[in-house]
């Protein structure tokens, strides 16, 4: 059974039709990517299947439950995890304790342990801090282990939010264009890096317009135009179809 | 019954368009730069005061109503340019005590100058009351009623039909775009900050000759001018006259058949009941925060 | 925030234990007391206000619900005073509770509304049941005794008061370097993120509101014992913008931040004496001015300045 399984997914904002009856699914330990030109709907896709908005119609199933109009609290304590195109760092705290906020499911929250500085929680905190700081390195921030977020740079940020996502320990892992805005090292590190967590075992849902990028790395690729499912293949295939060429190449070349 | 019914209704519209005046205030404003003006009722407050004080020092009522009404719009671009101007883009709460900070500078000064007492204005054209269904109208109310009624119809004009007023209504939309189609936001906010001013002030000088006025009740008019914006739909002109109504008219309806200490009460119970069920208000739009 | 952090509160403790020697007479004694109590209430407001990133304009009403169940429960029912204290609590949490459901779905202006508004109905409800509460002019309220024992020296409460402002500062700071705290923290950053990694975002917005409210209600109860008297200011509009300025000036988000906003908005009036007729205008002009040219506040102002510390 396929891990992630959307079909006939709309979504309406007014009269603008974001996502029209798009289908398809994604198996597990795959690397998918979803293409499309700016305002093609590939970030609305993502906010449906992650529960920011609730679709007007169609179906999402994960491991075969439906999970349409969860919201995304409820989808992450299924191990669906996510980056943002347009940066949701929390810029009021420590590079660090953003990460460690990816871990915030696994952890004792309780207020009054917290408040009385209850030893087991403060053991469980100091191991998380120690994992926060693995994934920091892991993604490529070691330098920034003491760092405020908003003392960090752009590109920083970025994979900051990749370490986030992966503290969750999702199985499910949607990056919505991730080298956007990146020199062309920091997109090879991040190439890099996509590959290395897809090896780990998550799933990744990759959106990104670097096409070289996507050609590396996808299995499969979903590509959408004006809301609609244009196409979707291998890379040879998505590279030989015509209308992908008309709609999306041909624009961008 | 009737009678008594139409008595409350008449005196719950006279103070409900003043509160409406304040509430067009606080959407003016709002609109232009996401602020809460909570000096908005000392314009009202000082519309009543300054009218006061420019009729006794003998000036002609015309003059002293304009003058009135044209120095708090003043003091509405002086609050812009040295309080708001300078910390674009801080934190709500900064921006509410900014605010607040000026309410009390405003309160402040007026106390040093003009006192602590009460003042009362005469009525624009004599006290005899008219007798309607049994209920009486001052011929204040329709003062009231009718100069916000012209104010509310020039504003629907000014903002439909004027280059200026559609690029305001921009600016309120989305501030960047607007900024990039050329229209001049520095100026919006000034220019919403003249009208809050001289629309409070307006609602001060009708409504001083039945309330009368004194230095300290912008607070309580200004909160339930907010409580009437935020009823109306926060942003929709047309939502904040509306409301600052019905705000007026229940209220007054309350005092009359429920209980006269828990008049001030009523605005805000009204407005909690609001949030729980139709958070929007009257006229709001729903809207989708974009990720 | 690790162990570098009981250095600060090991310097408060000790402030705290010689500062009554060191002032002149009860006048000033009195004023630390204030002082100290306002700083706590503060202290829970920040974590609401600074931490979290939610408004309350209301939150006056809720230390007057305090004040109020300490003043009544105890003259008119004969309750004890320590019950009454946590009756008032157990009430301004469900209140509380209550409001903070549907409100919490809303933002920014709409959450200064609604708390605003529940604010001024408490205001105004104590202000006209006269014959429980006194009405305008107030009510006495008896001494706060345990267990045989009366708190009435003004040096008995500066040690009670000391020792609740330590704890506080203690379990704030613990709160929020802690799973609890950083969600809270993190909901301010960025609510969609939050959402994104599991936190339930309302439900802990309606936690530290209540928690909040709870602890204002708490030191409500706390003031008027201490005052012996009540009147509806403490619940009114103004004293809750008062509180807010507090945290603002202090420094949003700043444990000591909360406890310096707390000490100089409380001297001020005293300062403002001098003034007279001109307070009004010199606290306003003081509040803008802050702002204006202080907008994160004094202590992560004076932190940045001098190097690290502040938090
Ligand atoms: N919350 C919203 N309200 C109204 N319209 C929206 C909303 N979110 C997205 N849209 C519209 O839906 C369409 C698709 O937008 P979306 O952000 O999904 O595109 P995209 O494929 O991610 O583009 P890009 O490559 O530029 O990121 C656009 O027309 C956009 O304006
Ligand atoms: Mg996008």
């Amino acid at each position: 059974m396929a891990l992630l399984e959307v079909s006939e997914l709309s979504i309406q904002f007014g009269g603008v039709k974001a996502v029209q009856a798009v289908s398809f699914s994604i198996d597990a330990g795959m690397i998918y990517a979803v293409i499309g030109p700016n305002g093609a709907g590939k970030t609305t896709l993502f906010n449906l299947i992650t529960g920011v908005y609730a679709p007007t119609a169609g179906s999402i199933r994960l491991d075969g439950q439906p999970v349409h109009g969860l919201t995304p609290d409820r989808l992450a304590q299924r191990g669906v995890a996510r980056t943002f195109q347009n940066l949701q760092v929390c810029m009021n705290m420590l590079a660090i304790e953003n990460v460690m906020v990816g871990a915030h499911l696994r952890l004792d929250r309780s207020l009054f342990k917290a408040a009385l500085r209850w030893p087991a929680l403060r053991r469980a905190d100091a191991a998380l801090r120690d994992e926060a700081a693995e994934l920091m390195r892991f993604v490529g921030l070691a330098q920034y282990l003491t760092a405020r977020a908003d003392s960090m740079p752009y590109g920083a940020l970025k994979r900051l939010e990749i370490a986030r996502a992966l503290a969750m320990r999702p199985r499910l892992l949607f990056l919505d264009e991730p080298a956007a805005g990146l020199n062309p090292k920091e997109t090879q590190e991040v190439d890099a890096l996509v590959r290395r967590i897809a090896d780990a075992g998550v799933t990744v849902v990759l959106v990104e317009h670097d096409m070289k990028m996507v050609m590396n790395l996808s299995e499969r690729i979903l590509v959408l135009d004006y809301g609609k499912k244009l196409a979707e293949g291998n890379r040879d295939e998505i590279r030989r179809n015509p209308d992908v060429i008309a709609a999306y190449l041909g624009a961008h070349a | 019954m009737l009678a008594q019914f139409l008595q409350f209704l008449f005196s719950g519209v006279t103070v409900g368009a003043t509160y409406a005046l304040a509430a067009l205030g606080f959407t003016l404003i709002y609109n232009a730069s996401h602020v809460i003006n909570f000096a908005q009722g000392e314009f009202i407050m000082l519309g009543g005061m300054l009218a006061v004080f420019f009729t006794q020092a003998g000036l002609p009522l015309p003059v002293a109503l304009l003058l009135a009404v044209l120095l708090p719009a003043l003091v509405g671009v002086l609050v812009e340019k040295l309080a708001i101007e300078p910390v674009k883009g801080a934190p709500t709460v900064s921006l509410i005590i900014i605010t607040i900070g000026a309410s009390l500078v405003i309160r402040g000064l007026t106390q040093v100058w003009l006192g602590k007492g009460t003042h009362s204005l005469p009525a624009f054209s004599g006290d005899a009351p008219l007798a309607l269904l049994g209920a009486t109208l001052l011929p204040q109310s329709l003062w009231v009623l009718g100069v916000t009624a012209l104010v509310v119809a020039a504003l629907w004009g000014f903002f439909n039909h004027t280059l200026l007023g559609k690029a305001m209504l921009a600016t309120s939309f989305n501030s960047l775009a607007a900024q990039l189609v050329g229209v001049h936001t520095g100026r919006v906010l000034f220019l919403s900050f003249a009208m809050s001013g001289a629309l409070g002030a307006l609602g001060g000088v009708l409504v001083t000759p039945i309330t009368l006025t004194s230095y300290d009740v912008g607070i309580m008019l200004g909160l339930k001018g907010f409580v009437a914006a935020v009823v109306g739909g926060l942003g929709n002109g047309l939502g904040a006259v509306l409301g600052g109504l019905l705000v007026g008219v229940l209220e007054a309806l309350g005092a009359g058949y429920v209980s006269s200490a828990y008049k001030d009460a009523i605005p805000f119970a009204l407005i909690l009941l609001m949030l729980f069920f139709m958070p929007q208000g009257l006229l709001g739009a729903r809207n989708t925060e974009r990720v | 925030m690790t162990t570098s952090r009981y250095l600060p509160l090991g310097a408060l403790a000790a402030g705290l234990l010689v500062l009554p020697w060191l002032l002149p007479n009860s006048f000033y004694l009195d004023l630390a007391i204030r002082m100290a109590i306002n700083a706590i209430i503060v202290l829970g407001l920040n974590l609401l206000i600074g931490f979290a990133g939610q408004i309350s304009l209301g939150h006056a009403g809720f230390l007057g619900l305090g004040a109020y169940a300490s003043a009544v429960l105890p003259t008119h029912f004969g309750w004890p005073p320590l019950a009454a204290m946590l009756a008032g609590m157990a009430l301004t949490g469900v209140l509380a509770a209550l409001v903070a459901r549907p409100i919490f779905r809303l933002k920014g202006h709409y959450l200064a509304m609604a708390t605003l508004g529940l604010g001024i109905i408490l205001n105004i409800v104590v202000r006209n049941e006269a014959q429980w509460t006194g009405g305008p002019d107030g009510m006495p309220v008896l001494p706060f005794e345990v267990a045989g024992l009366t708190l009435s020296r003004d040096w008995h409460w500066w040690w009670l008061v000391s020792a609740l402002l330590l704890l506080s500062v203690w379990m704030a700071q613990n709160l929020m370097d802690s799973p609890f705290g950083r969600a809270l923290r993190a909901l301010h950053g960025s609510e969609v993120a939050s959402r994104g990694v599991g936190v339930d975002v309302a439900g802990y917005k309606v936690a530290i509101f209540v928690l909040s409210a709870m602890f204002a209600s708490l030191m409500g109860s706390i003031t008027a014992h201490y005052v012996g008297f009540v009147t509806p200011n403490v619940a009114d509009f103004f004293h809750s913008i008062e509180l807010v300025t507090m945290v603002v000036i202090g420094g949003m988000a700043s444990v000591y931040g909360s406890l310096l906003g707390a000490v100089l908005l409380t001297a001020l009036p005293q300062l403002l004496a001098t003034f007279e007729g001109w307070e009004t205008v010199v606290f306003g002009a003081i509040l803008m001015l802050c702002m204006i040219f202080l907008p994160k506040g004094l202590a992560p102002t004076l932190a940045a300045r001098f190097g690290k510390g502040g938090q």
